[in-house]
């Protein structure tokens, strides 16, 4: 037979498995989208009803109050989130040019030095900031971005073992080196968790840029463990939490938060006298974060609006038990979980952004080349 | 299943009929080169789009700074004694991973393919389960086997947490089903006949197995190897949690550079490097296969397996004691921990797991995760095993050096970190037509990406087995390329199809792939709920977070029987040879 008939039916072949090929997709993007909880996924461009917010993984919010913002601007808010507060940022860096969204949330003082260098963000005044404490305005000159939330990274510890072995527990850096505390701490490592930097940033403020080296060699002598990440440290190495007592957590103390001793009793019934974690006041280094209009956004009316709601009484309120963090805003209420089993941080460690900016690398090799060698 | 087919050789007799058949010959053959090229295009495409440019231009963006190009910064990483460490260790561990997996598997592999015992397909689903599972959950579990107050530590007061031997021992629990897949798929189809025949010949029985069934399962060992070596040169998650901070491999250096510090033009070379080392592998393996792939003579896998006699019964016992061992015993810690509630065994965090889905963006209910995890699964495996499938079909016949490098490329994402990829897709996939970021599709599609080589190298070998002169016969004699397809290999690679689509749905549920560190569209699979729920704290969030990875393990489970049950089978399947 003829060749030309051969191929016309090979080329039908190509074009067949092509062309099932892209029904498959089609035929799914109608079924998927209708399913998925993210409406008008892909060409989201034809309105400006949608504001988008990036975030990393740890954002939430109450469906509820969610949509009372929709109620009352008329926008509904798209989430995107991914990866961690640190490759949230630098994602939001790299794109900076097409910007994923209208807002950004969730870059915090450690990182904010890098963020406002590369020009990511639209100035803008949010309504409310007269109620939110001058301390926490860490761009008040500017208003590129707007305090959110604050929180604590403490040393937390664990009260049923410092009761059962008649121990007091530690409250400041100073405590950690004691011989009474030998082998009971575990942190995590700077080059990879933001609580581990967090508290080495804390160490390094509390005994001074050229101090807090030997500190940490005497911690080192004194048995502190390092675990790659948070989940590690609290959910398997840490004796106090829920998760380490399944996991036969055997370390008493843990770089963790302030907000970690009300997470473990939320839900708890009976409610219980005392939460099972406690806090060393005096360990402690202040988070905060923040949001940011992006620059080059599609919908900066509607990110205004957001940015707005983020500091709205309502927003404000309903954070606490979503993302275990302090409202900014001096006129929130904490939900009673936070004001009864909390610690009450009165002078958290702090250092300026363009500070971390500078030093971080550095700090972290020779954290390193102690701590880990 | 017929398969085993005579050869059909034209009858020639006389002048006329040979030019006739001669110019037909010439026509297939032209023809040939056509189908392949169409063949290829479409799986060079989709590389192109979603592998090369966004590598490029993230590498690019590393390396061209102010109008220059910055290669100076290659010399300055290599020179860089911690950067060279690592890379010694990266290499080294994955070598030695691979060596472990293949020895603790082939066993494994011979007795899935060779050997009928009750709840055979259930355990080869179950081997598959550590595939889909979150390292972090994984590697908690291995914790408590490995580590202090587990398993070995009661037992024996051996302790093997941060040590490279957890790192090589949890390498094997993650790829232990790459090898008895990818290499049992064969060995189920190898006729048992021609080892037989050798042995009544008067080989001994390790002669006959050397000689017969070894250089022809080599293709496919050699793929596993491959795959598990890609797989481990790659660890990421095990070696963090298993190793502790002061292993470090080559990926957790890229994504700390990338994802952390931002230091692109680091992150660039640590890249070039991986570069260079994966297409070094590939290279060996090109060469180690070239010669070995033959024809073989395929049959029903059905056929070939037999109830166990005499040594079989001690092998499958060992085969059945390392898997009870190595997989599942740490699956076990993990359904006991999720059972494991406040007040005594019981089904309470299950239960609270579906309250969560009500009232906040954060956690949603397990139901839509489930239906989440499928939706993404199976659209990555039909993108996977379309166009790996295209890309195997175009792959067949051997090949010039064109055809064997994009056979290379196609391997080459499973040898790159996820974070390059996945950032990469953030500066490239960002204009229309391309504007990809904010699409579900994303998802799948960086999936399919992983898929891809799991597609090719199970296929690959099955399909170069299938003799050459049986689709050259079918072509001169007039079928149709479409009904060549469908009546000679379709039937032949029916069961590396389903193998195939196994590995890219497993790809897809566990969750690899570029898109993992970028910020997506909120319809959260179960992998993403676990891990959101391990990462923070409170009285029952790990309880849920295991209940969850329970789940996790069923669905995967539950898919990979249901998929093997699909798997296309030929008309007529009684084997009565001869027919044609």
């Amino acid at each position: 037979m003829n060749t030309i008939r051969r191929r016309a039916v090979g080329a039908l072949v190509l074009a067949t498995v092509g062309a099932t090929v892209l029904a498959a997709c089609g035929s799914d993007s109608s079924g998927g989208s209708g399913d998925t909880s993210s409406p008008g996924t892909g060409g989201s461009a034809k309105k400006s009803t949608t504001v988008t917010l990036v975030s990393h993984d740890s954002f939430a919010a109450s469906d509820a109050v969610l949509k009372e913002f929709t109620k009352e601007t008329g926008y509904t808010v798209k989430v995107l989130r991914g990866g961690d507060a640190g490759a949230a940022v630098n994602q939001a860096i790299l794109t900076k040019d097409h910007p994923q969204g209208d807002v950004f949330f969730g870059v915090d003082n450690t990182l904010l030095s890098r963020a406002l260098d590369n020009g990511l963000f639209t100035p803008y005044t949010a309504k409310d900031l007269g109620q939110v404490p001058a301390d926490v305005q860490l761009d008040a000159a500017e208003h590129r971005v707007t305090p959110i939330d604050s929180g604590d990274v403490c040393v937390n510890y664990d009260r049923a073992y410092f009761t059962t072995h008649k121990l007091t527990p530690p409250t400041t850096f100073a405590d950690l080196v004691k011989p009474q505390y030998k082998n009971l701490l575990v942190t995590e490592n700077v080059a990879t968790s933001s609580p581990g930097l967090a508290f080495l940033l804390g160490s390094a403020a509390s005994y001074g840029d050229d101090q807090w080296q030997a500190y940490w060699k005497q911690l080192k002598s004194n048995g502190v463990e390092v675990v790659d990440s948070w989940e590690q440290a609290y959910n398997e190495r840490f004796s106090g939490s829920a998760a380490g007592k399944k996991a036969k957590g055997d370390k008493p103390l843990v770089v963790s938060y302030a907000s970690s001793p009300p997470a473990e009793v939320v839900g708890v019934t009976p409610a219980p006298a005392q939460s099972p974690v406690g806090v060393a006041t005096g360990t402690c280094f202040r988070q905060i974060e923040f949001a940011g209009l992006l620059h080059g956004a599609k919908n900066t009316a509607g990110g205004q609006a957001l940015i707005d709601f983020m500091l709205s009484k309502a927003f404000q309120e309903d954070m606490p038990l979503n993302m275990y963090v302090d409202p900014v805003r001096k006129d929130a209420a904490e939900p009673e979980v936070f004001t009864k089993y909390g610690a009450k941080i009165t002078d958290p460690e702090s250092m300026a952004p363009d500070k971390i900016a500078a030093k971080r690398d550095e700090w972290a090799k020779s954290w390193s080349s102690i701590v880990l060698k | 299943m017929v398969v085993d087919r005579p050869q059909v050789t034209p009858q020639v007799t006389d002048a006329t009929d040979v030019t006739v058949v001669r110019r037909r010959a010439a026509a297939v053959r032209r023809r040939g080169i056509v189908v392949r090229l169409g063949l290829m295009a479409v799986p060079a495409a989709f590389f192109c789009v979603f592998f090369a440019y966004p590598v490029a231009a993230i590498v690019g963006r590393g390396l061209h700074e102010g109008g220059h190009w910055r290669f100076g910064r290659i010399g300055d990483v290599l020179g860089d004694a911690g950067i060279r460490h690592v890379l010694w260790f990266t290499c080294w561990q994955a070598a030695a991973s691979t060596a472990l997996t293949l020895a603790v598997a082939l066993p494994g592999a011979y007795v899935f393919a060779r050997l009928d015992f009750p709840g055979k397909r259930l355990l080869r689903a179950v081997v598959t389960v550590p595939f889909v599972l979150p390292t972090v959950v994984a590697g908690s579990a291995f914790l408590a086997l490995l580590g202090r107050g587990g398993f070995t530590d009661s037992l024996w007061g051996v302790r093997l947490d941060t040590s490279v031997w957890a790192i090589l021992i949890a390498h094997v629990f993650f790829n232990y089903a790459v090898v008895v897949r990818t290499v049992g798929g064969l060995w189920a189809q190898l006729d048992p006949r021609q080892e037989e025949a050798a042995r009544m010949l008067g080989a001994s029985r390790p002669a006959a197995w050397r000689q017969i069934t070894l250089p022809a399962l080599g293709p496919a060992v050699a793929a596993a190897a491959l795959m598990v070596f890609l797989f481990t040169f790659t660890s990421f998650g095990v070696v963090q949690i298993l190793g502790g901070p002061t292993y470090s491999t080559l990926e957790v250096e890229i994504y700390r550079q990338t994802a952390q510090l931002l230091d692109l033009p680091t992150a660039a070379v640590l890249t070039l490097v991986q570069f260079a080392a994966v297409g070094a592998i590939l290279a060996v393996h090109a060469w180690t296969v070239r010669r070995r792939e033959s024809t073989l003579r395929l049959v029903d896998a059905g056929t070939t397996a037999h109830r166990p006699r005499g040594g079989e019964r001690a092998l499958l016992g060992g085969v059945l004691a390392v898997i009870a061992l190595l997989i599942l015993l740490p699956l076990g810690v993990l359904v006991a921990r999720s059972l494991d509630g406040p007040d005594g065994y019981g089904f309470t965090f299950y239960r609270s797991l579906n309250s969560l889905g009500t009232s906040s963006t954060f956690v949603v209910a397990p139901l839509e995760t489930v239906g989440n995890s499928l939706r993404y699964a199976a659209v990555a495996t039909v993108i996977a095993l379309a166009v790996g499938g295209l890309a195997a079909a175009a792959l067949v016949r051997r090949a010039g050096r064109l055809v064997r490098g994009f056979d290379a490329l196609l391997m080459l994402p499973l040898g790159t970190s996820a974070v390059t990829v996945g950032f990469g897709f953030l500066i490239t996939l960002d204009k229309p037509p391309l504007d990809l970021r904010s699409s579900w599709i994303l998802v799948p599609l960086a999936q399919a990406l992983v898929g891809v080589p799991f597609v090719v190298r199970v296929m690959l070998p099955v399909l170069r087995a299938v003799d050459d002169r049986l689709r050259e016969a079918a072509a001169v004699l007039g079928a149709s390329p479409l009904r060549v397809w469908r009546e000679i290999e379709l039937p032949l690679v029916g069961r590396a199809l389903a193998v195939a689509a196994g590995f890219a749905f497993a790809v897809s549920l566990g969750e690899f792939g570029a898109t993992v560190f970028i910020a997506r569209p909120d319809s959260p699979t179960l992998p993403v709920a676990v891990a959101r729920l391990l990462g923070r704290a409170g009285p029952d969030t790990y309880g849920q977070a295991m209940a969850l990875s329970t789940i996790l393990m069923l669905v995967c489970a539950a898919s990979l029987l249901v998929l093997e049950n699909l798997r296309p089978r030929a008309k007529g399947a009684d084997p009565s040879p001869g027919e044609f």
